[in-house]
């Protein structure tokens, strides 16, 4: 009887710690594996969204302004919203890492922005609808010092106007 | 608000024979051997020690201005200030007549000896330099001024000892004005401040309703430049610190940023970003006339004139990563200078015309570093986890710059402080702020 309950308890102990190793384990390798590709952060945790399926944000390499085909599939999908909704207009936001001077991430946020402005424009929403503000490195969203945090902190955001 | 200090050369003395000395301090070089110097208290009568007490509620106004001196020779990293407690002779009496052998016996080389007296609503102050080796006096002087103008007083005998003892202008009676920052990373408070350039005297400009960043001096007058995010417009303003008076500087579609006076302190340089270009424009304060500079699809930004508003040098991405480049300053004749390993940014031209500051990234360590105008004798005076944005003194001498510190990965044990190092590399040290800082800018000497 007293063997058998301090079996069942260590059976428990042993079941218990699996399963929490489990998670551990699940948990990590979804933040290493699953929320960068190169530096492009494609994680989906600090997106918002602008109606049901419309991310509000993409994201970018290191110094780079270049848009990665699932940046363009997002625009692809706020340029449809836009259309139906014409009587938004939005403000699309720049913003950079802290890895790079103050100045050159103004101008790189700038770049930025008008990198999403322009898909925008191309999927037939009108320029005057749309505005753009640079902040540089100064409004991350993660506060952290590692390459996953910068990634997610390298991104255009478009946030309603009105 | 600010009154200009009253300066009357009133004393000479035996000073019109320029005496022989043995003492000079190379500033060239790194000096790991400051030299020994007395400062003895600034002596004050007990008359005038009531009127401190009435006018400053400061006891010995003389004490304190000679801590002011003490500390900047000391952070100069060229003099090593002896401790007061080995003095041998009396503040009065040291001041009429130092009796040198006690002097050398605590192995001084130079004394700072002088009188304050607190009369009328007037602080006079009187000081005088001894070449103890040589056993005579280098200097003496006597300023008038306001008593509330007491810490100024401190910093112009320091100016004036630095330079005597090394034959450059000294730059202690200088402020600089920085970005207070305050919050969480992801919410920074940010407002512009300005202290003397010992970390006295903070004043808040602004109140943080609105970040405002890269605020710089104009060389020639208390006028000031910065980048303000007033009314979600991010756009190069202009502010005089005297009367709070400010306005924005031109009328751009656009992002306005990275702003710099001429050395003549007549123009505005900075960058104007639109359709995701940022080109290098310039604004005259006198008649309003904009003119572009730089016309390249790449980010062109922080530019800086040369001192003698000839050049500009600036960084640009036009070869595909962030370099630094000179050019004249209508834009023609531009000249990549950066040719090391890793991204350049920042450049900021010596007051003293001969060398380039610098930002540098190289394999995730940033560095302040200098070169000549040309591109060569690159030099990299420090390296660290973050740092940029190096400002110089007025004499060339000295950089400030500021510096973060990684954060964990919930954003813990960030912070961003001013740093200060010498041109040679040496004297690195944290410049002391009320909260935490960034985008230091260092004044012209106020007074002359």
């Amino acid at each position: 009887m007293n063997f058998s309950k301090s079996f069942r308890n260590t059976f428990l102990v042993i079941l218990l710690s699996l399963i929490v190793s489990a998670c551990a384990t699940k948990k990590t390798t979804t933040k290493v594996e699953g929320q960068m590709q190169g530096d492009v952060y494609t994680g989906t945790d600090t997106v918002k969204y602008l109606a049901d399926g419309v991310p509000d944000r993409v994201f970018f390499a290191t110094n780079e302004s270049i848009l990665t085909t699932k940046s363009r599939d997002t625009l692809r999908k706020q340029a449809n919203w836009l259309r139906e909704n014409s009587s938004i207009n939005v403000v699309v936001e720049g913003h950079a890492d802290e890895r790079g001077t103050r100045e050159y991430n103004l101008a790189l946020g700038e770049r930025r922005a008008n990198a999403a402005k322009d898909y925008l424009i191309t999927y037939g929403i009108s320029a005057d609808r749309i505005s753009v503000i640079s902040y540089g490195k100064e409004r991350p969203v993660d506060s952290g010092s590692n390459p996953l945090s910068w990634s997610k902190n390298r991104r255009s955001v478009t946030v309603k106007a009105n | 608000m600010i009154r200009i200090i009253n300066l009357f050369f009133i004393i000479s003395f035996l000073f019109s024979a320029k005496a022989y000395s043995l003492i000079e301090i190379d500033i060239t070089r790194g000096n790991l051997d400051p030299l020994p110097i007395a400062v003895s208290p600034l002596f004050q009568d007990d008359n005038s020690k009531r009127n401190s007490i009435n006018e400053l509620k400061i006891e010995n106004v003389g004490s304190e201005i000679s801590l002011v001196v003490e500390n900047n020779l000391k952070i100069s990293g060229l003099f090593n200030p002896l401790s007061k407690e080995a003095f041998l002779q009396k503040p009065d009496i040291a001041h009429l007549k130092p009796r040198f052998e006690d002097w050398a016996l605590i192995k001084a080389q130079a004394l700072i000896t002088g009188k304050v007296t607190i009369e009328d609503k007037k602080l006079k102050v009187e000081f005088r330099l001894w070449d103890i080796l040589a056993g005579r006096e280098m200097m003496a002087l006597a300023f008038t001024t306001v008593p509330s103008n007491w810490r100024r007083v401190g910093h112009i005998i320091s100016d004036k000892v630095y330079e005597r003892l090394t034959g450059e202008k000294g730059y202690f009676d200088t402020r600089i004005i920085y970005v207070s920052e305050e919050g969480p990373k992801t919410a920074r408070v940010k407002k512009l401040a300005i202290m003397d350039q010992d970390g006295f005297n903070t004043k808040y400009l602004t109140l943080g309703n609105e970040l405002v960043l890269t605020p710089r001096f104009n060389p020639t007058s208390q006028m000031v430049t910065y980048l303000s995010y007033f009314k979600n417009l991010p756009r190069v303003y202009l502010l005089d610190i005297e009367t709070g008076t400010q306005e924005v500087v031109g009328d751009f579609p656009g992002m306005t940023f990275a702003p710099r006076f001429s050395p003549d302190g007549k123009k505005i340089i900075m960058s104007f970003a639109k359709d995701g270009n940022s080109d290098i424009y310039t604004m005259d304060l006198e008649n309003r006339i904009v003119e572009r500079i730089t016309n390249h699809p790449s980010i062109d930004t922080s530019p800086s004139y040369s001192p003698d508003n000839r050049f500009i040098t600036f960084n640009s991405d036009r070869s595909g990563f962030q370099q630094i480049y000179v050019m004249k300053s209508d834009g023609s004749n531009v000249k990549r200078i950066s040719f090391g390993k890793g991204l350049y940014g920042t450049p900021v031209w010596s007051p003293r015309g001969d060398l380039i500051a610098f930002t540098k990234l190289h394999k995730g360590k940033f560095y302040i570093g200098v070169m000549r105008t040309d591109g060569s004798g690159e030099r990299l005076l420090t390296e660290n986890y973050y740092q940029e944005a190096p400002s110089w003194s007025p004499n060339g001498r000295v950089l400030i710059f500021y510096r973060e510190t990684k954060s964990n990965d919930k954003g813990e044990g960030f912070s961003a402080k001013l740093w200060s190092i010498d041109l040679t590399g040496y004297n690195e040290r944290q410049v002391q702020t009320e909260t935490d800082a960034s985008d230091p800018s260092w004044s012209s000497l106020l007074s002359n």
